[in-house]
């Protein structure tokens, strides 16, 4: 538990740190949600190659949108974006900072479960089993058009008691999953070259503009940060005091309607002042249906000019 | 609990430090990387190297590069390198030792991947079965077949299940032959980078000692000196965002108070704490406009000094007012 407190308190300390560990929990939670999705390839000619790049498009885009809406930092960038402009000018460099940020680590997650089910390969072996050349696996050679795609269709299945021992079956899936590797070791060499090349290459353009733009949308985010607490505190007193205001006219009302006697000694004062008047189970619930039937005004005006 | 914060925190000290320990961590990933991925030989003849050779070598490329991206001193040393030179010389020693100590400990975890697969030798025996010297090894009185036949049927001994060639040479046989060279040469690589690093650890003190010192300390400050202004900025944006808002709270209710035609509610000396806090909102309205303004008409990023009040809260971007006017408009407030 310690151990997360620690490592929970590093991702706070800044919100960049924030982002990045929502990121990284994302890319880990996109790595358990494919081991734990039960892969089942319908083997149909028609439904196969459907169903394969359905789960390897699909889930990306719903990881992308995730990763945009955990984000806090897209809503402050979208409202900066539309905002009318008044007494403080839009500055596109610090809006383009923003998105750009923001985009680089929604796309880690969708990055990841692509080269995960790339290099895993039951995806494309499912995709694309129906379109290897029959010509170049013993097993499918000399069959039917109609027949051989009826095959190959089922070449993902290995329970099937068609493909059960069929030596072809695992030539064609062993050829399949060799490109389907290929292809997910290649997208990430190329993906951490362009990484590696944006890290080495930004600081020798425009240095200067990306100091200013990340200060202003680091400053962007605090300030709307601090707006919002101050808020929460002015929000805080004007209820207290917009209550005690409430309970004040309560009091007022039962000395109106009741004629008790004026209470005598401090110490009853005092214990008074906390029970604001209402001292029988009648009072309590009239003040209870008050605050149910007729809340009060917001507008403690009245309450700020008796002090 | 103790002793990994500790080390947590000890990891964390400075940019070298913290570098060491994500160099761990991939080292772990690495073979973790290797242990997971689900090696398949496509057992077809001219893809069997190609695939076997691409595993052995494209993810520690990848690993490389990775490390070198993880690595925040990349964007210091690009910085560095390209920075005019303004106030400061620029020590082409300090790049150099940033560049080595990234180098090195971007190596760790390609290396890492390299032993791993040559000493479990899937890699080599896929890529280099069609390769095998079936005359020592095979059945010699076996009838020949074509070199292409003969390379189709070779290709298949990584793949136990589909290889039809036992009496041209045992599987078995091939694939002790071709794990025992894989291993050799696992261990051989281990040796040599072992050998390196010992050179470069206790050569390098007897050469240039002096000047590594120098290096390693400017290089440190660098890093040191980029965190602290970057924490400076961050202390400053966030005092600059809460006078800001403040000024903005005390713009809207002023303006709010002339709007209304009557002079602005001073809270008296005894009003207390809470009063002051209320920063002069105090009904749906005021506050309503207060956060329509927020969004419509942000404040300018200009903060009047705190000497001077701001009598108008619209007058943002211009020069302070000179005292005489001012004296003039409390005059003229106190006669109401």
């Amino acid at each position: 538990m310690d151990r997360f407190r620690m490592i929970f308190q590093y991702f706070q300390s800044n919100s960049e740190s924030v982002m990045n560990g929502i990121c990284g929990l994302l890319a880990l939670a996109s790595v358990k949600m494919y081991t734990c999705f039960d892969f089942s390839c319908p083997c149909l000619p028609q439904y196969n190659m459907a169903y394969g790049l359905g789960i390897m498009f699909v889930p990306p885009v719903t990881l992308f949108l995730c990763g945009l809406i955990l984000n806090r930092q897209s809503l402050v960038m979208l409202e900066e974006w539309r905002r009318p402009q008044g007494r403080r000018e839009k500055d596109l460099a610090v809006i383009r900072y923003m998105c750009s940020s923001i985009m680089q680590r929604a796309m880690v997650a969708p990055v990841v479960w692509i080269i995960v089910t790339l290099l895993d390969g039951k995806c494309l072996i499912c995709a694309f089993s129906c379109s290897v050349d029959p010509e170049k696996f013993v097993g499918f050679a000399n069959t039917s058009p109609v027949q051989v795609q009826q095959l190959l269709a089922k070449v993902p299945c290995k329970d099937d008691e068609l493909m059960r021992n069929n030596t072809s079956r695992k030539a064609v899936s062993r050829y399949l999953r060799c490109w389907s590797q290929a292809l997910g070791w290649s997208i990430l060499l190329i993906l951490i070259v362009a990484a590696f090349l944006t890290r080495w290459l930004r600081p020798c353009f425009n240095q200067a503009t990306l100091l200013q733009a990340r200060h202003w949308s680091n400053y962007i985010d605090i300030e709307q940060k601090i707006f919002e607490e101050t808020c929460c505190e002015h929000s805080r007193l004007f209820a207290h005091k917009c209550i005690l205001h409430f309970f004040e006219s309560m009091r007022r009302e039962i000395k109106l309607h009741s004629f008790s006697l004026p209470r005598e000694g401090e110490r009853a004062e005092k214990e008074d002042d906390l029970l604001r008047g209402i001292t029988d189970q009648d009072q309590v619930n009239k003040l209870l249906k008050m605050w149910y039937f007729e809340k009060p005004p917001l507008d403690i005006s009245q309450e700020i000019q008796r002090l | 609990m103790d002793k990994f914060r500790m080390i947590f925190q000890f990891l964390q000290s400075n940019q070298e430090s913290f570098m060491n320990g994500i160099c761990g961590i991939m080292a772990l990933a690495s073979a973790q990387m290797y242990s997971a991925f689900d090696f398949n030989c496509p057992c077809l003849p001219r893809y069997n190297l190609a695939y076997g050779l691409g595993i052995l070598l494209v993810p520690p490329f990848i690993l490389l590069l990775l490390g070198f991206v993880l690595n925040n001193n990349i964007s210091m040393l690009a910085e560095e390198w390209r920075r005019p030179r303004g106030q400061r010389g620029k020590d082409p020693a300090v790049l150099r030792y940033m560049f080595c100590s990234m180098a090195q400990r971007a190596m760790v975890a390609p290396v890492v991947w390299v032993s791993v697969t040559l000493l479990d030798g899937k890699c080599i025996t896929c890529a280099f079965c069609t390769s095998v010297p079936v005359e020592t090894l095979g059945n010699a009185s076996h009838p020949s077949l074509s070199q292409g036949e003969m390379k189709k049927v070779l290709a298949r001994i990584p793949c136990k299940d589909i290889y039809d060639g036992q009496e041209l040479i045992a599987n078995e046989v091939a694939i002790r032959y071709l794990r025992c060279i894989s291993q050799a040469l696992g261990w051989c690589f281990v040796l040599l980078m072992t050998m390196l690093a010992f050179l470069v650890r206790f050569l390098r003190p007897c050469f240039t000692q002096a000047a590594f010192l120098k290096s390693r300390y400017w290089s440190h400050y660098i890093d040191i000196e980029r965190k602290l202004f970057d924490e400076t900025c961050a202390e400053h944006a966030r005092s600059f965002a809460k006078v800001c808002i403040q000024q903005f709270f005390e713009g809207m209710s002023t303006d709010l108070a002339a709007a209304r035609c009557h002079p602005p509610r001073k809270a008296p000396a005894d009003a207390g704490e809470a009063t002051e806090k209320l920063l002069g909102i105090i009904d749906q309205g005021t506050m309503n406009t207060a956060l329509k303004s927020w969004h419509r008409c942000k404040p300018p990023l200009h903060l009047h000094p705190p000497a001077l009040p701001s009598d108008n809260g619209w007058a943002g971007d211009e020069q302070p007012h000179p005292p005489m006017p001012r004296r003039e408009m409390a005059a003229y407030y106190s006669g109401v």
